[in-house]
C-alpha cells in the first residue's frame, strides 16, 4: 500500500461520465458517443474482449479441470470474471434472510456471459396492478418503449417467430435455430400437456445482421457462455463499448471501483470519485451528465454512499426508496434422460448458446393461488462432454434393458459400463421455470453500518424473503415439470421438488435477475427517477441499469435494460438540444 | 458429511498403526509413475485471470496423492473404463493424473478419495493379506464387484459403494473429456458449422413428421 495517497482531481470535463459498462451502461456510452458527446466509461474490472480473450471452442482438455466451475462459477470457459463471491469485496445479510448477488467485474459486465435470452415486457407487466390489485404500475406503457425495443432489436439482432401472444410481444426477428432431438421430445410432451411451446427469443446472429460489417454470423458452436470471438451475439463489451471507443468520443478507464457521486453546493452531480485498482490511488473526474449504470445493486450502493448537505439520505433518496423493492425472478428446475434417445445417432448438435424452444406465459391466473406468471426454458441435446460427464450413471443403467433385452444391475465397471457411458450420452433434457416475484417494499438492500469493502467503501447489506406467492408459483412450476416429463413419452425423472424445499424455489438472486433498487415513477416521494430515469433530486444523475424496473415480469430484463437505457440517452440528447441538461 | 463423519465412516479410527504404515508402502507401478505427470498447462492463457493462472500453477507444482495411491487409482481406472476395441484404457487418457489435479482444485474430494483408498486396502489386507493393487486381478475383480453395484451391495459394504461411485465418476470425466474419450463417444461438435435442425434420417428414425408445421 502507498503511504501517499492523495485524490488526484482531473480538470478535464466530460459530456457525461457512465459508471458501468454492461447492458445499460453501455448502450447509453454508445448513443451519446455515437451523437458525438465526449464520454467518459469507469468499469470496475479490466478491459475485455471477447474477439481476444473468449475461449470459445476450446476443448474440455485445454482445461486442466475440464470445464468445472472450480473458480467461475458457470465453469472454466465461462466468460464472466466475479461470481457470487468477490475477495476483499464482500456484502452482508440481515435478520438471517438470504441473497446471493453475482457480479462480473469486466468490460461488458454480465452481458459477457449471460443465456442470450432476450424479451419484451409486455402490456401487462408494465401496467399490472389492474389485473391483481398488487404491486405499482410503471409510468410508463408497452407502447411507449415498443420504439426502443424496435430500435434494440434491427441494432442489436433477436431470433424468434411471430406470435401475436397478449403479453409477450413480438420483436422484429432473425429466424430461430431449430430445435435439438431432445427439444422436439419436450415440445411434445408440453403439448400433451396442454404446454405451450415456441421458439426461443435470443440475442444470437442466426443470419448476418443487416448493414452491421462489424459483427459475424453465428457459426452454432452453442458456447455463447464463452462469449464470441466474432461478435456472433449480443455482449455489451463487443456491440456496444468497443464501437463505441471507435467514434473517438468515449473513453474508458478499466479497474475503476466509482466510490461516489460529487455533487456541488446546488444538490447537481459534478462527477464520481473512484479508486484505480492499478495504481490503488484515488481520483475524481467531473462531466456535466452521470449515469449510472453500474447494476441495480451497485447503483443502489453508490447513491446511499453519496451522501451530502443536500442529499442527507444519499444522493436521489429524498423519497428513501433507493434499494427497496429489490426483487429477483423466481427460479425452479427438473429434468431428466429419454431411454428412447440412447444409441442414438451422432451429428452436430450445438446449435446456439441460447434457448431454442421457450415456453411463454398465457395462463390465467383468475384459477390460480399465485398472481402474475412464470415462462419456462427447455434445453437437451448432444453437447460437448465437461466435468461430470455422465456422473451418477449408476442411477440410469439400472432402469433400462441393456443391448441384449435384459435388465443389468445398477452401477457396474469395465467394457459394459464403458459402452453405457456411449448409449445415454445425449440423451439428457432440463427445463427451469423464471417467474414474476412481486416487489415488495419490505425486499431491500441497504449500506452496512459496519462493513467495508478492500477499498474502504461500505458494502451492502440486503434483507429478502419469498412470499407464498413466489412459493406456490415454484409449486405450479413443478407441477407443469412433471405433467410435461410424463407426456414425453418414456422419460425417466425423479419427483417433484417438495414443500421442504419451497419446490424448489431459487434463493433470492440466485437467477441474476436483480431488479427494482432505484425506481422510476411519477410522484418523487414514492421514487426516484422520473420516466425517463432521470433523478427527481438531481436532474444531471441517471440511471440506466434495471435498477429503475418498477415490476419486472417474467421476462429476462436485460432487453428492456437496452431499450430504457437508449430511451434514456435520446431523452438526454433532447434535453440537451433544450439546453436542458 | 464432514470430515470427521466420513473418517469415522472409512473406519480410521480402529486402524493399527502398522498395517496403515504397511499400506502406505510405496509401490512400483510403472503406470502409475508415468501418469503423475503435471496436468499439461493450457496452451493459450488469453482471457485467463492472473488469480487463475496462478492457483493452477501452485496445484500443479503440488503433489496431493501419494504414489501407492497413485497406483491404486491406476488400477481401479483401468478397471473402471478398460481398452477396448473402440478406445484405449483410462490410463492411456491420462485418467489418473486428472484426478490427481482435480482433487486439489475441488478439496471435497480429498478426504473421501483419501480415505476411500484407504479402506478398499484394508478391505484387501483383511480379504487377501495384500494391498489392492498387490492382490490378483481375479482379487481385485471380486473386491470391486462388492463395491460397484450399489444395490446388491452388502450393507457392510457401504462406504465402499460411496467411495466407488465417487471413484467411477471422476474416471468418467477424466476421459470422455480427452481428446481420446470425445472420438470414443462421437461428438462431432465445437466445430464452426450450421445449424439446420435434426437430420431427415433421424427425424424418419423417430417417426417425427414436421413437427412444428411449416413455421420453421
Amino acid at each position: 500500500m502507498n503511504n501517499d495517497i492523495q485524490i488526484k482531481k482531473s480538470s478535464t470535463v466530460y459530456d457525461a461520465i457512465v459508471v458501468g459498462s454492461g447492458a445499460g451502461g453501455g448502450m447509453a456510452g454508445y448513443v451519446l458517443a455515437n451523437a458525438g458527446l465526449k464520454v467518459l466509461m469507469l468499469e470496475a474490472g479490466p478491459f475485455f474482449d471477447p474477439a481476444k480473450d473468449s475461449a470459445q471452442l476450446k476443448w474440455p482438455y485445454e482445461s486442466a479441470r475440464r470445464g468445472a466451475g472450480t473458480t467461475r462459477y458457470f465453469g472454466d470457459f465461462d466468460a464472466a470474471y466475479g461470481g457470487w463471491e468477490i475477495e476483499g469485496e464482500p456484502y452482508t445479510t440481515k435478520d438471517k434472510t438470504e441473497f446471493h448477488w453475482f457480479r462480473s467485474r469486466m468490460l461488458g459486465g454480465r452481458t459477457n456471459h449471460w443465456g442470450r435470452i432476450s424479451l419484451r415486457m409486455g402490456p401487462d407487466d408494465f401496467k399490472g396492478h389492474h389485473i391483481d390489485g398488487l404491486t405499482d404500475d410503471w409510468p410508463i406503457t408497452y407502447d411507449e418503449v415498443k420504439p426502443y425495443y424496435d430500435k434494440v432489436d434491427r441494432m442489436i439482432g433477436v431470433y424468434g417467430t411471430v406470435e401475436g401472444l397478449p403479453n409477450e410481444p413480438d420483436g422484429i426477428f432473425l429466424p430461430p435455430p431449430k430445435p435439438r432431438l431432445n427439444e422436439l421430445f419436450i415440445k411434445k410432451g408440453a403439448a400433451k400437456a396442454g404446454v405451450k411451446v415456441i421458439a426461443g427469443r435470443g440475442s444470437v446472429l442466426t443470419e448476418a445482421l443487416p448493414g452491421n460489417k462489424d459483427r459475424g454470423a453465428c457459426f452454432f458452436c452453442g458456447q455463447c457462455g464463452r462469449s464470441c470471438k466474432i461478435y456472433g451475439d449480443f455482449s455489451s463489451s463487443s456491440c456496444l463499448v468497443i464501437p463505441a471507443i471507435k467514434t473517438g468520443n468515449l473513453k474508458v478507464i478499466p479497474n475503476a471501483m466509482v466510490r461516489e457521486v460529487l455533487t456541488d453546493d446546488n444538490g447537481l452531480a459534478t462527477g464520481v470519485s473512484y479508486i484505480s485498482k492499478e495504481d490503488m490511488q484515488e481520483y475524481q473526474v467531473k462531466a456535466g451528465i452521470v449515469i449510472l449504470g453500474a447494476s441495480a445493486g451497485e447503483s443502489a450502493r453508490l447513491l446511499l454512499n453519496s451522501k451530502s448537505a443536500r442529499h442527507p439520505g444519499g444522493l436521489a433518496n429524498s423519497s428513501g426508496v433507493v434499494g427497496r423493492y429489490l426483487h429477483d425472478s423466481t427460479g425452479s428446475s427438473a429434468g431428466g434422460w429419454l431411454p428412447e434417445l440412447m444409441d442414438r445417432k451422432r451429428y452436430n448438435e450445438d446449435g446456439v448458446g441460447s434457448v431454442h424452444i421457450y415456453g411463454p406465459w398465457v395462463y390465467d391466473n383468475k384459477k390460480l393461488n399465485f398472481p402474475r406468471g412464470y415462462h419456462i426454458e427447455f434445453g437437451g441435446g448432444l453437447h460437448m462432454p465437461g466435468y461430470g460427464f455422465s456422473g451418477g450413471i449408476q442411477n440410469m443403467n439400472g432402469a433400462v434393458p441393456g443391448k441384449d433385452g435384459k435388465m443389468k444391475e445398477a452401477g457396474g465397471f469395465g467394457a459394459d459400463l464403458k459402452n453405457d457411458y456411449r448409449r445415454f450420452y445425449g440423451t439428457g433434457f432440463g427445463m427451469a421455470g423464471r417467474g414474476t416475484a412481486i416487489a415488495r417494499y419490505d425486499n431491500y438492500c441497504e449500506i452496512d453500518p459496519n462493513v467495508v469493502d478492500k477499498f474502504g467503501i461500505p458494502v451492502l447489506r440486503f434483507n429478502y424473503k419469498w412470499s407464498d406467492y413466489e412459493i406456490q408459483q415454484a409449486k405450479h412450476m413443478q407441477d407443469t415439470f412433471q405433467e410435461i416429463m410424463h407426456n414425453m413419452g418414456g422419460a425417466i425423472y425423479g419427483p417433484p421438488a417438495g414443500k421442504e424445499s419451497n419446490y424448489g424455489l431459487e434463493a433470492p438472486g440466485m437467477i441474476i435477475h436483480e431488479v427494482g433498487t432505484v425506481r422510476m415513477g411519477d410522484d418523487p416521494k414514492k421514487s426516484a427517477l422520473n420516466k425517463w430515469c432521470q433523478a427527481h433530486d438531481c436532474k444531471n444523475l441517471f440511471v440506466v441499469d434495471a435498477g429503475p424496473f418498477v415490476q419486472q415480469g417474467d421476462k429476462n430484463a436485460t432487453w428492456t435494460i437496452l431499450a430504457l437505457s437508449m430511451r434514456t440517452a435520446e431523452y438526454i440528447l433532447s434535453q440537451r438540444k433544450k439546453t436542458n441538461v | 458429511m464432514n470430515r470427521r463423519d466420513t473418517l469415522k465412516a472409512i473406519g480410521f479410527g480402529t486402524l493399527s498403526t502398522g498395517m496403515l504404515l504397511e499400506a502406505c508402502k510405496p509401490n512400483s507401478n510403472k503406470l502409475a509413475e508415468e501418469n503423475t505427470d503435471k496436468a499439461a498447462p493450457a496452451a493459450d492463457e488469453a482471457g485467463r485471470q492472473p488469480f487463475e493462472v496462478e492457483r493452477d500453477k501452485k496445484l500443479n507444482a503440488d503433489k496431493f496423492f501419494n504414489d501407492h495411491e497413485m497406483a491404486t487409482i491406476t488400477v481401479l481406472g483401468d478397471i473402471i473404463i478398460p481398452k477396448d476395441a473402440r478406445s484405449g484404457s483410462a490410463s492411456d487418457a491420462k485418467v489418473p493424473a486428472f484426478i490427481e489435479f482435480i482433487v486439489k482444485d475441488m478439496p471435497e474430494h480429498q478426504t473421501p478419495m483419501r480415505g476411500g483408498l484407504r479402506w478398499l486396502d484394508l478391505q484387501c489386507l483383511n480379504r487377501y493379506g495384500k494391498t489392492f493393487v498387490d492382490a490378483s486381478s481375479t482379487q481385485q475383480i471380486e473386491m470391486v464387484t462388492a463395491i460397484a453395484y450399489p444395490k446388491k451391495a452388502k450393507p457392510e459394504m457401504a462406504q465402499g459403494v460411496s467411495f466407488f461411485n465417487r471413484m467411477r465418476d471422476l474416471t468418467a470425466s477424466g476421459f470422455f473429456t480427452t481428446k481420446m474419450g470425445i472420438e470414443d463417444l462421437g461428438y462431432v461438435g465445437n466445430a464452426p458449422g450450421k445449424w439446420d435442425g435434426v437430420p431427415a434420417d433421424v427425424l424418419k428414425q423417430y417417426n417425427i413428421q414436421d413437427p412444428w408445421g411449416n413455421k420453421w
